[in-house]
């Protein structure tokens, strides 16, 4: 009893110290920061969007706040349509979407934006899709796109089925079944995956690309880091999911052109790169039409673009240059490394990366 | 006492009782903040409704996931929801009364405060938490028992295989449920058990009664409609829990009874949370309309649940 | 008193023949477990199961108490004995069985929480903190503020709600609001947020993001709870305290205030315990309404606040490619969580030790 008073008061007093504790000692507003950050930029813009980008927006904005310590960039990992609509309805400054907007979205009014003026596409986080797999003692593993779209519709139920065994003679496949793991979510991981399959594995993968997985296969788990901890549970797993998220699983390559190709953050970042614009758009927005085809050496054609999309002209003139500060930041060639490190993703090539700088430039 | 007791003038008119300031603001209050739940309950209904018609009323193409029309598409998750609900109450009233009953009668006093303290900070556990701890622990450790059960007793229909390789079924997701509501069932069972009237118990056991027969005939009829209360505010948690079941299971499209296989029906406030993120226009409508059906199956249930009091309320403890 | 003792030595004592000795079930009990715990590591030992199931055993062990128990008290003691046996040991196997997962559930929370339970991690935010390192203090403050408030709102309505159904409501209105609160146990949380939310859009339009529309969105989920836990409890205050009461010339909200509420304040405050408890962990609707950042914030009815379940959530959710930091922050983000909760319980026993009236038990 006497220790429980005690114990109770002790709490008390954790509790009350922890709220009338004046700062957090990591932040030490304008005064510490002044002679950082030598810029006039000043004010708090909100983004809401895409999980998948949440830890390259972290590494900008902390990066960013450094920089301007009067600057305040928050991104609430919400979902890239949750982030789209917001940013229409003018509950963000600017979205991170795993799609960029659609002609339909383009034609709505964007409540933030200056009247008559338009929303842009800015890709800025470029992720390849990894195929993972746990299955114990295989390390070496190819597959083509027919073969993942087997494996994932469920047509494909062994390790050892003739279709994967015809790819890899030499690896030793257990005759175990396979455990497909899937996302549970809607997700843009989902969406480039499945476009991918339906593009490269026409007569296996008879469904359109969509944010839903559409099979009644396998397992299905939340999230990025949910798929990744269920494949690493269950023996015989495969899985697909961001390279980010990939951890101790072990990754398959891909036959991209009659080749077997290791995945690389290049290769990923040279389709982007290599592939078209969305045609009729504005000249400054940057929407990409990924080229699911290309074959040259090394490219890698799983992959995400992920963008940031910001009004042409604000409304609030100071809003404007706050995003176009940040923006142009991100696409640099220090935001896309410290992403890069951070998030493990593929940085934009000089020649993307100079074009979204242009684009970024014109932001009001 | 008749000889000093003066009696009212006239003793056959009751006297007119005063009504006080106290009262009278007292008891408006007490009928004010009553209507404002029942104004933010219409509200909540609403605001559902409104943000529900153009799923009700979409073409066949608008509706997500390919489902023919929004009923097609509901229909699955109000399966799940109930399915997994009720999984978890039998899994959780019958341990929620042991455990209540075990603290307020079995147990030596001291253990049983520590033990109700420890039940009680068992609510506080987020459900984020519940989900990873499901996902994390449990589901690789009870896997082996699936696929045993599914071997030796796969001709039973519940146990149907195949089953799932990473044991995240909507057992799992029950088991977790039933921890989950576990707490707040056992708090308020336990306060009802520890109410019940002293002298009756021990009138009980003088007359030779054994524990067993003074809880029957003493406490629990006392308590009946607390442990209603007790099981509603359960299943009112496990029919709207959202991310725990989101992290947890692995839902499917499907309606089945299958309790281990990797084809789950999901729950309608975790398909919420799966899909939200992602979802706009039309698909972010018949979202929220699938809230409003959850709204109207807790409607359901408790009107059942109300009937069944009511039948018994010569019963109830309530005096 | 000797010759007593003597008799009770030679001869069978009556009052304890046809009754088991009274350490019997326990020493059972252990036997039970013994026995399985010797069965699982010969199960072990010859290899059919690949490794050491304690969970297993003690489950198994109590399930074979349980039938010891009943048909060895039916020997000895017969009928009513061995069902009063039987609730007994089911009751005792409730709790055990109940046990495992929450021990689990704790055990899991404090190993990995422990890694970064420092004191960094209750002076520092998350702001420009990349990967290693950081804190929650902002997460801790927006929880409690929020919380605090939500539970300024509730306490007092679904209060005041409850002691309308028990002591003044009769007739229709009463009725439908104990119908309609049940209802309201079963709104998801994340229409609450929705709720909350478009409420806010409406008054000070979409982009209007602070702490204040998440205590409203937790009140909505917090209400039901307060009334329906408050409901019980005032309804087993014996009606002689406020026939008494009323005898004695009280007028009835003095009554309330002063006889029926300090006599419930027990179960009063483990009600709003629960309540609290109920919300302070809800991540999705304040995901939406109260939105995320990495500084801090005091102010709740200005700009983002971060709380510590959506802190958690996406430390997990989100993690970057070296995954320990955001993991470890995540799982130390649920104990303090917890611990919060512990602290406000051991308050409000205190409050509930201090203002009860002294009861028989």
């Amino acid at each position: 009893m006497n220790i429980k008073r005690v114990g109770s008061i002790a709490a008390i007093a954790i509790v009350g110290a922890i709220a009338l504790s004046s700062c957090a000692s990591n932040e030490g507003g304008a005064g510490t920061g002044s002679s950082a950050g030598s810029s006039d930029l000043s004010g708090t813009i909100n983004g809401i969007g895409s999980s998948a980008q949440q830890a390259a927006e972290t590494a900008w904005a902390s990066a960013f706040q450094q920089a301007n310590a009067d600057a305040n960039v928050n991104y609430d990992p919400q979902g890239s349509g949750a982030g789209r609509t917001s940013f229409i309805s003018g509950a963000a400054d600017f979205a991170g979407s795993d799609a960029a907007l659609s002609d339909e979205e383009l034609k709505s009014t964007f409540a933030g934006c200056a009247a008559d003026s338009k929303a842009i596409d800015l890709p800025v986080y470029i992720s390849p899709i990894a195929i993972a797999y746990n299955v114990d003692g295989l390390t070496d593993l190819t597959l083509d796109a027919d073969t993942i779209a087997g494996i994932f519709k469920g047509t494909i139920t062994k390790w050892n089925d003739a279709a994967i065994t015809k790819l890899n003679p030499d690896a030793k496949l257990p005759s175990a079944a396979i455990t497909v793991v899937h996302r549970s979510d809607d997700s843009g991981t989902t969406f480039n995956f499945s476009q991918y399959l339906a593009s490269q594995a026409k007569s296996v993968w008879t469904e359109e690309a969509s944010q839903t997985f559409p099979y009644s296969v396998g397992d299905a788990a939340k999230g990025g880091s949910g798929v990744a901890d269920a494949a690493k549970n269950s023996k015989n797993s495969i899985t697909y999911l961001d390279d980010s998220a990939v951890g101790d699983l072990s990754v398959a390559k891909l036959m991209v052109g009659g080749t077997a190709t290791e995945l690389s953050a290049d290769g990923a970042a040279a389709v982007v790169s290599k592939s078209p614009l969305v045609e009729g758009r504005a000249d400054n927005d940057l929407a990409i039409n990924i080229d699911r085809t290309l074959t040259d050496k090394g490219d890698w054609p799983l992959v995400l673009v992920s963008y940031i999309i910001a009004c042409d002209t604000y409304k609030d003139s100071a809003k404007g240059n706050l995003v176009k500060a940040y923006a142009t930041y991100a696409a640099s060639a220090d935001g896309q490394k410290a992403a890069a490190e951070q998030a493990k993703s593929a940085e934009l090539t000089s020649d993307l990366a100079s074009k979204v700088a242009t684009a970024a430039a014109t932001i009001k | 006492m008749t000889a000093t007791a003066e009696r009212p003038s006239k003793a056959d008119t009751r006297p007119k009782s005063v009504v006080r300031l106290g009262d009278r603001v007292f008891s408006t209050a007490t009928v004010l903040s009553g209507s404002l739940i029942l104004v933010v309950l219409v509200a909540v209904a609403l605001f559902l409704i409104v943000q529900s018609i153009p799923a009700l009323t979409a073409k066949p193409g608008e509706i997500p996931q390919g489902a023919k029309s929004f009923w097609d598409y509901v229909g699955p998750l109000v399966f799940g929801t109930i399915w997994a609900a009720l999984l978890a109450l039998i899994i959780a009233t019958p341990l929620a009364l042991g455990i209540a009953l075990f603290i307020s009668h079995y147990a030596p006093r001291r253990i049983s405060q520590l033990l109700g303290y420890i039940i009680d900070l068992l609510a506080a556990v987020p459900s984020v938490v519940f989900g990873l701890w499901g996902v994390l622990v449990l589901a690789p450790f009870i896997q082996p028992f699936y696929s045993t059960l599914v071997d030796k007793l796969g001709w039973i229909p519940l146990f149907a295989g195949p089953v799932s390789g990473t044991g995240k079924t909507i057992l799992t997701a029950s088991i977790v449920l039933a921890v989950m509501i576990l707490p707040i069932m056992t708090a308020v069972m336990r306060e009802i058990f520890l109410q019940a009237p002293r002298l009756h118990e021990e009138a009980a056991l003088a007359l030779g009664a054994t524990r067993f027969e003074m809880i029957q005939m003493a406490v629990l009829p006392f308590a009946r409609s607390g442990m209603v209360s007790a099981i509603m505010l359960g299943l009112g948690r496990a029919l709207g829990e959202t991310l725990a079941i989101a992290i947890v299971l692995s839902p499917a499209a499907v309606v089945n009874l299958h309790l281990l296989t990797s084809q789950n029906p999901n729950t309608i406030a975790a398909n919420i949370a799966l899909q939200f993120n992602e979802a706009q226009g039309v698909g972010l409508n018949t979202l929220i309309a699938s809230g409003l059906i959850l709204f109207v199956i807790t409607l359901l249930v408790n009107m059942a649940a109300r009937f069944v009091v009511n039948r018994r309320k010569d019963f109830s403890g309530a005096n | 008193m000797s010759v007593a003792v003597r008799n009770t030595s030679t001869r069978t004592n009556t009052l304890t023949a046809g009754k088991l000795p009274k350490g019997a079930p326990w020493g059972l009990l252990i036997v039970s477990w013994a026995i399985f715990v010797v069965i699982f590591l010969l199960l072990e030992a010859s290899g059919t199961t690949s490794d050491f199931n304690i969970v297993g055993a003690l489950f198994f062990g109590t399930i074979l108490f349980d039938i010891l128990i009943v048909v060895i008290s039916m020997v000895v003691e017969g009928g009513r004995k061995a069902k009063d046996r039987l609730v007994t040991s089911l009751v005792a196997t409730a709790f055990i069985v109940t046990l495992l997962p929450l021990i689990s559930l704790i055990y899991t929370v404090l190993s990995r929480g422990l890694a970064r339970f420092d004191s960094a991690y209750f002076s520092q935010s998350m702001r420009n903190v990349i990967g290693d390192g950081g804190g929650a203090l902002h997460a801790i403050v927006g929880t409690l503020e929020i919380t605090a408030i939500a539970t300024l709102i509730s306490v007092p309505i679904g209060l005041l709600t409850s002691i309308y159904l028990v002591e003044y409501g009769r007739g229709r209105l009463a009725r439908s609001i104990t119908f309609f609160v049940d209802v309201m146990t079963g709104i998801p949380s994340i229409v609450a947020g929705l709720f909350a939310f478009a409420l806010f859009s409406l008054l000070l339009g979409p982009a209007y993001r602070a702490g204040i529309v998440g205590s409203i969105a937790l009140s909505v989920l917090m209400i039901p709870v307060v009334v329906r836990s408050s409901e019980e409890i005032l309804k087993i205050v014996p009606n002689e305290l406020r026939e008494a009461s009323f005898a004695l010339g009280v007028p009835k909200w003095l009554t309330i205030v002063k006889v029926i509420l300090p006599t419930s304040i027990a179960g009063l405050t483990t009600g709003v315990m629960l309540a609290i408890s109920r919300v302070i962990g809800e991540t999705a609707p304040l995901l939406i309404t109260t939105g995320f950042t990495t500084s801090m914030n005091y102010d709740l009815l200005m700009d983002r606040m971060m709380t510590l379940p959506v802190f958690v959530y996406t430390q997990y959710a989100n993690q970057g490619p070296n995954a320990t930091p955001f993991v470890e922050r995540a799982w130390t983000g649920a104990l303090v969580l917890i611990l919060i909760v512990m602290a406000l319980n051991l308050l409000a026993r205190l409050i509930g030790r201090f203002f009860a009236p002294k009861l028989s038990r």
